[in-house]
Order: structure tokens, then C-alpha cells, then sequence
């Protein structure tokens, strides 16, 4: 009744190839988007950044960026904490070593860097696959990590072993270190996840995405039909890097500040990750959002309910997160593969003819 | 004998016993891949969980007394008696099996037929699910794991003074190995004559290579496939009691001993999935190598290798040779 697409007539293939074909959704999109950019920044404080915006806006920009690779080109990877750091120890040297330079191309170059070193790592994916690969981009989230650790020059030689990052404004206005404003940092965050989502996006229904995704439905197949298989897994490896690398610089820089790679960037971030794409659907972008969103609320929500609410000690609380996460996993994967997006597709689906069944 | 390779030489030895360890892990995974296809990560979570519901019984610990205080506001801690090792090993065990059905009914009954990717992240979950479950039932304190079988015959601790004074005499220099380590070589040894010797000459063993050389030939053949699926996940929960027990005496029943199956996945690799003997020699392999990099590598880099080495060294291999040392051959059709 509400939820429709009659009357809304497309005369252009570009208009057939949007997005959001259907009106109402565009105009929910750009609702968001301007309730994003202008509202949320004024009444933001710095509980909420610290605590669902940031991380919220931060994983959902690693989410999407291992979700082309996993989701869309079907190369499971266990690397991502390895990848994020990578950005992060990518942006702090160029935040050092440079710091005439604005922090926006910073983050950008961190990106590309990561998405070298993920090419490295994902060139054994042209002769391994599925679970071996998996259990080979372990070896990148522990040698990145080990050599983050290890390596004096990549903390600067600081006697605690952590990264901080130094004071860097945009417009004269502070996005890094100690003395920034909770709308600066959001922000910020936010254009780097509109720019990356509207990439993605396009990236993946494009020839790039097809490709990927003839190589996840069956790579031999894909190969016989003219996809070079080489190409197609190394961009996407590319892709996906330069995102998490972007999640990884802004994770450091603008959202903790200090730190410690292994607490920071542990096999634990590769697997929280991981999870934010299968909860919110393989191979969608909106899942990506859906995932990080999810995954982000549960623990505050969870926190606010058994600690605040009713008053129990936090470590139980931490360890039934555990069980609800690893069964809500469990859960997902037997009743719905595809997630929450496809939770999402299935309720628009049953809104266009709503009220009436046929 | 010169000093440093005598050094070289109880690095050795100290690694061939560490790759025992990593292969008693590695086991446990191959079981199940064997016969299920299932690649299942949870096996070390599975040993954590097994030494952890070992310790709660022998010192009488009430199960999810931390929730039930929390909910209820009582103060229930112990059931005050302590259980003997043996018994406590018999109800584990007991535990163990109750879980392998479990998983088998609840989770990969509807899983059947997914592709094993999809079958993998499951176990993720369900590693997951398992250690928030192990927290709850038993509190996730560090405690000490004290095995005894009789009053007298406990799991030895220190090191081997034979072995050193020997070694003394014949090389000028003692070398240092561990009696539990030495006491895990033996256990391994008959655990692995106890599982070939099981899937070669009974019945339910020969049910089970069935069932891993073809499901759907096993099948025709009246073989229950749900039973098999839930023995070899029994078999495969045993070998983490055994894997938690030894590593938990070692180093303690705390949550880090999960993260042994992480070093289980490149023995696996290197080794092959299917495959019993790989995963033997694929941990000594692993276990040799990691000690002796480090101690001659190690030192010149910032040490700490073998957090990644055993990885590097699986995924270089992986490149010549995708099936590992003695995996079947990888055939792909289309």
C-alpha cells in the first residue's frame, strides 16, 4: 500500500541501472543521508561516537571491504586484523614522516598500501582454495602482526611499543589526537563510508563485481567462459584491501588514538569482522551495514540490559555474548545463508503487495 | 660434540615433542574431515572445554554457579566433595559424547549438502558459542590441572633427570626434556594404535571408513550416517580431552589452550586433511621446524617466530603442493 513501485516508469537505461529503483527507496536513501549528515553531527556527544558511531561507520567500511572479497568473490580470509593494521601502521608513518600533508590523503594512500600487501598475501589464492586459503591468510594476520611488534621502525623506535596518533586538522578543525569534537571525527568517518560504500557499489555491479562473481559461483566455469581468473581474484584481493586499509588507518587514527597492535588488531578482529558479513548477507553491500550495525549494538545492548538492568557481573555478560554471537552464527547460516540482507529483501518483497496477498 | 650443536640437538628433541602435542590436535580435526567433510575449527575450543568440564568435576564445581548466583542471588560455589581423576575422566567423557550429539542434532543435521566453506564458518560460530558456554559453566579462572590415576601414578611434572645425566655423560652437556612431554609421546602413541587399530578391525570403525570413502555408497549400504556422524565427533571430542588434559597440565586450564588448534590448522596443511599419518608427521614437522628457526633465526629478527612461522612455512608449501604431504589428489571438474 505504501511500500510501491506502480507508477514509477523508467524511459533510460540509466534510471533502469540505479540503485535504488524503486522511488520510495531513493527517497529513504537520501533521507538517511541528509539525516546523517545534518542532524546526527549536532546532537552527537561523545558517548555515542565513542561507543556506536565510530565503530559503527569504521567496521562498516571493513565489513564492505572484506565482503567483496569473501561475499562477492568468494576467497574466504581469516587476514583481516593483519590488513587492518597494515592501514593503521601505513597511516601513523605517513602521519609522522609527513605531517605538512592533509590526514585525508593519508588514509587514502594507507589504503593503497594495504591493498599491496593484500595482493602479496592473496597471490596463493591462484593455487589454493577455500578452506586451505583461509587457513593460509592466517599467515598474514600473524606475520603482519608479529612484524608490527617487532619491528621497532614501524612504531618509530617509542619505547611502549604503541602507536599514537599526533594532532592532524582538516579545515583547521582537529580529527586526530586528544583534542577533537565528537561531530569532527563522525564526521569524517562518514564521508570516507559514503565514498567507499558508493565505490563498492559500483565496483561490484560493474564488470569488476561480475567477475568476482563468476569466479565465487565456480572459478573453472568462469575461466572457460573468458574470465582470467589471475586478474579477477587479484583485484578483488586489491579492492578489498584498500577498503579494510581504510577501516584500519581510520580505526587507529580518529577512533582509539593509541595502539597496541596485537590487543588492537588480533585474530579476534579478522573473526568479528567475518562474522559482521555473514550475520548481515554475503555479497550485499547493505548486509555490510546491516553486519557492522548488528555487531556493534549487540554488545551495547547486552551491556545496558545485564549490567545496568539487572545488575550482573560484566564477565558473565561477556561470555554470554559469546554464546549469543557464536549461535546467532550458527543460527544464521542453517536458517538464512544470506543474512539480514536477504531478511531485508524478503520483508520488501512481502511490502509491495501488502495488503492484499496476490 | 661442539656446545651448539648440542643446543641444536635439544631444540630438536623439544620440538619433535611439541609437534606430538600439535599432532594430537591435528587428530582430532582429521577424524572429522574424514568422515564428514566438516573442517572443524572448534576442536581446540573443544579441548579447552573438555579440560575445563575435567577440572569442574574433580573439584566439584557446580555447574553455571556464576549465572545462578547472578540471577537468583545465591551463593553456590562448590559442591564441596572432590571427585577422583578417573571418575572424573569417565563423566567427561560422558560430557564429551552428550556434546557430539548435540552439535550433531542441533547444528549439522540441517547443515547437510552445504558447501564446506559454509560448513567451516559454522564451526566458527560454534567455537564461539562453545567457549562463552565453557566461561558460563565453569568461570573462565586459570586453574591447575592435576591428573591422577591412582593415588600415586599422577601426571609427571619437571624435567627428565635420566635423560639429563645421561646425556651428560655422553655429550659433556644435560639436555632438558620435559616428563610430561615424554608422558604425551606415549599417550599419543597408543592413541593413534587405538584409532587405527579401531577403524581397521571393528565393526563401527569399518562403518566409518565406509561413510569417509563415499556417503551415499555407505548409505545403500545400511550404515547410519547420523550415528557415524555422531561417533566420530564422540572420537573426536576424546582426543581434545586427551589433547586438553596434556596441554592443560602444561600450561595451565586457561582460555589460550583454544588457541592450540590455530597451531593445529598449519600441521594440517602441511600434512594433508585426510590423513592420520599426515598429521603425525605434518606436527612434527611443524614442531621441529618452529624450534629450530627460532633458535637460529629467531634471534636475529626480534624473536617471537613461532607465533607465524608454522603458517609461512604451510602457506609456501601449500603453493607447490595444494593437497599437503599425503592429502588425495585434488581433482576439479566442472
Amino acid at each position: 500500500m505504501f511500500y510501491r513501485e506502480a507508477g514509477d516508469f523508467k524511459t533510460s537505461y540509466a534510471s533502469d541501472n540505479q540503485t535504488f529503483p524503486i522511488k520510495i527507496d531513493r527517497r529513504g536513501y537520501y533521507v538517511a543521508l541528509a539525516f546523517a549528515f545534518c542532524v546526527v553531527p549536532f546532537v552527537i556527544n561523545d558517548y555515542w561516537a565513542n561507543a556506536i558511531f565510530l565503530p559503527f561507520l569504521i567496521y562498516s567500511i571493513a565489513a564492505i571491504g572484506l565482503n567483496i572479497l569473501v561475499g562477492y568473490c568468494g576467497q574466504v580470509s581469516l587476514g583481516t586484523g593483519g590488513f587492518m593494521a597494515v592501514g593503521a601502521y601505513a597511516c601513523y608513518k605517513l602521519m609522522t614522516a609527513f605531517p605538512e600533508v592533509n590526514i585525508f590523503f593519508h588514509v587514502i594512500l594507507s589504503g593503497g598500501i594495504t591493498a599491496f600487501v593484500c595482493v602479496l598475501f592473496g597471490l596463493p589464492s591462484l593455487r589454493i582454495k577455500g578452506f586451505y586459503l583461509a587457513v593460509a591468510t592466517l599467515a598474514a594476520q600473524f606475520f603482519l602482526v608479529w612484524l608490527f611488534n617487532r619491528v621497532p621502525w614501524f612504531y618509530n623506535y617509542s619505547a611502549s611499543g604503541q602507536i599514537n596518533a599526533p594532532e592532524r586538522t582538516v579545515f583547521s578543525i582537529p580529527v586526530t589526537g586528544p583534542n577533537t569534537e565528537a561531530w569532527a571525527t563522525y564526521l569524517f568517518c562518514l564521508v570516507f563510508l559514503v565514498l567507499s560504500a558508493l565505490i563498492a557499489r559500483n565496483m561490484t555491479r560493474g564488470m569488476a563485481g561480475r567477475k568476482w562473481m563468476a569466479i565465487r559461483d565456480m572459478d573453472i566455469a568462469a575461466e572457460i567462459i573468458g574470465v582470467n581468473p589471475m586478474k579477477a581474484k587479484m583485484t578483488a584481493f586489491g579492492a578489498s584491501g584498500f577498503f579494510i586499509g581504510i577501516s584500519g588507518a581510520l580505526f587507529f587514527a580518529l577512533y582509539l588514538g593509541a595502539v597496541e597492535v596485537g590487543e588492537a588488531f588480533g585474530i579476534n578482529k579478522s573473526f568479528l569482522v567475518l562474522f559482521m558479513i555473514i550475520i548481515g548477507g554475503l555479497g550485499s553491500i547493505f548486509g555490510s551495514f546491516a553486519g557492522a550495525a548488528f555487531l556493534v549494538l549487540l554488545p551495547v545492548v547486552l551491556k545496558v540490559v545485564g549490567v545496568d538492568m539487572l545488575g550482573w557481573p560484566t564477565d558473565i555478560v561477556a561470555h554470554l555474548q559469546l554464546v549469543i554471537v557464536g549461535g546467532l552464527i550458527v543460527l544464521f547460516l542453517i536458517l538464512e545463508p544470506h543474512g539480514l540482507a536477504q531478511l531485508w529483501r524478503v520483508t520488501k518483497q512481502k511490502l509491495r503487495l501488502w495488503p492484499f496477498p496476490h | 660434540m661442539p656446545e651448539q650443536l648440542a643446543f641444536a640437538m635439544e631444540v630438536f628433541l623439544n620440538g619433535l615433542m611439541a609437534g606430538v602435542l600439535y599432532a594430537l590436535v591435528a587428530l582430532g580435526f582429521v577424524l572429522i574431515y574424514k568422515a564428514s567433510g566438516i573442517f572443524n575449527f572448534a576442536q581446540g575450543v573443544m579441548a579447552l572445554f573438555a579440560a575445563m568440564t575435567l577440572v569442574g568435576i574433580q573439584n566439584g564445581q557446580v555447574p553455571f554457579a556464576h549465572l545462578i548466583n547472578a540471577i537468583f542471588g545465591t551463593h553456590v560455589h562448590t559442591f564441596g566433595w572432590n571427585v577422583p581423576s578417573v571418575f572424573a575422566l569417565i563423566f567427561t567423557v560422558i560430557v564429551m559424547i552428550l556434546l557430539a550429539w548435540a552439535v550433531q542434532r542441533f547444528v549439522f543435521r540441517h547443515l547437510v549438502g552445504q558447501e564446506p566453506i559454509i560448513l567451516f564458518m559454522a564451526t566458527i560460530g560454534l567455537a564461539y558459542f562453545l567457549e562463552g558456554f565453557a566461561d558460563l559453566m565453569w568461570n573462565s579462572e586459570i586453574k591447575k590441572l592435576d591428573f591422577c590415576m591412582t593415588a600415586n601414578t599422577c601426571l609427571p611434572q619437571g624435567i627428565n633427570l635420566a635423560i639429563d645425566e645421561f646425556t651428560f655423560n655422553a655429550f659433556g652437556y644435560g639436555f632438558f626434556i620435559d616428563n610430561l612431554d615424554i608422558t604425551a609421546t606415549i599417550v599419543a602413541g597408543i592413541l593413534v594404535a587405538a584409532l587405527i587399530a579401531f577403524s581397521q578391525y571393528t565393526k563401527q570403525g569399518r562403518a566409518m571408513r565406509a561413510v569417509a570413502d563415499d556417503h551415499q555408497a555407505a548409505l545403500s549400504v545400511g550404515i547410519s550416517l547420523n550415528f557415524i556422524w555422531v561417533l566420530v565427533w564422540s572420537l573426536a571430542g576424546f582426543v581434545a580431552l586427551v589433547a586438553g588434559i596434556m596441554w592443560g597440565a602444561k600450561s595451565g586450564v586457561q582460555f589460550s589452550l583454544s588457541l592450540i588448534a590455530l597451531k593445529a590448522l598449519p600441521v594440517l596443511m602441511l600434512g594433508g586433511f585426510t590423513s592420520i599419518p599426515g598429521a603425525i608427521v605434518g606436527g612434527l614437522i611443524i614442531g621441529v621446524g618452529e624450534k629450530l628457526f627460532e633458535f637460529w633465526v629467531g634471534p636475529l629478527v626480534g624473536g617471537a617466530t613461532e607465533n607465524w612461522f608454522a603458517y609461512v612455512l604451510a602457506l609456501l608449501f601449500l603453493v607447490f603442493r595444494p593437497q599437503g604431504l599425503f592429502g588425495e589428489k585434488i581433482i576439479e571438474r566442472v
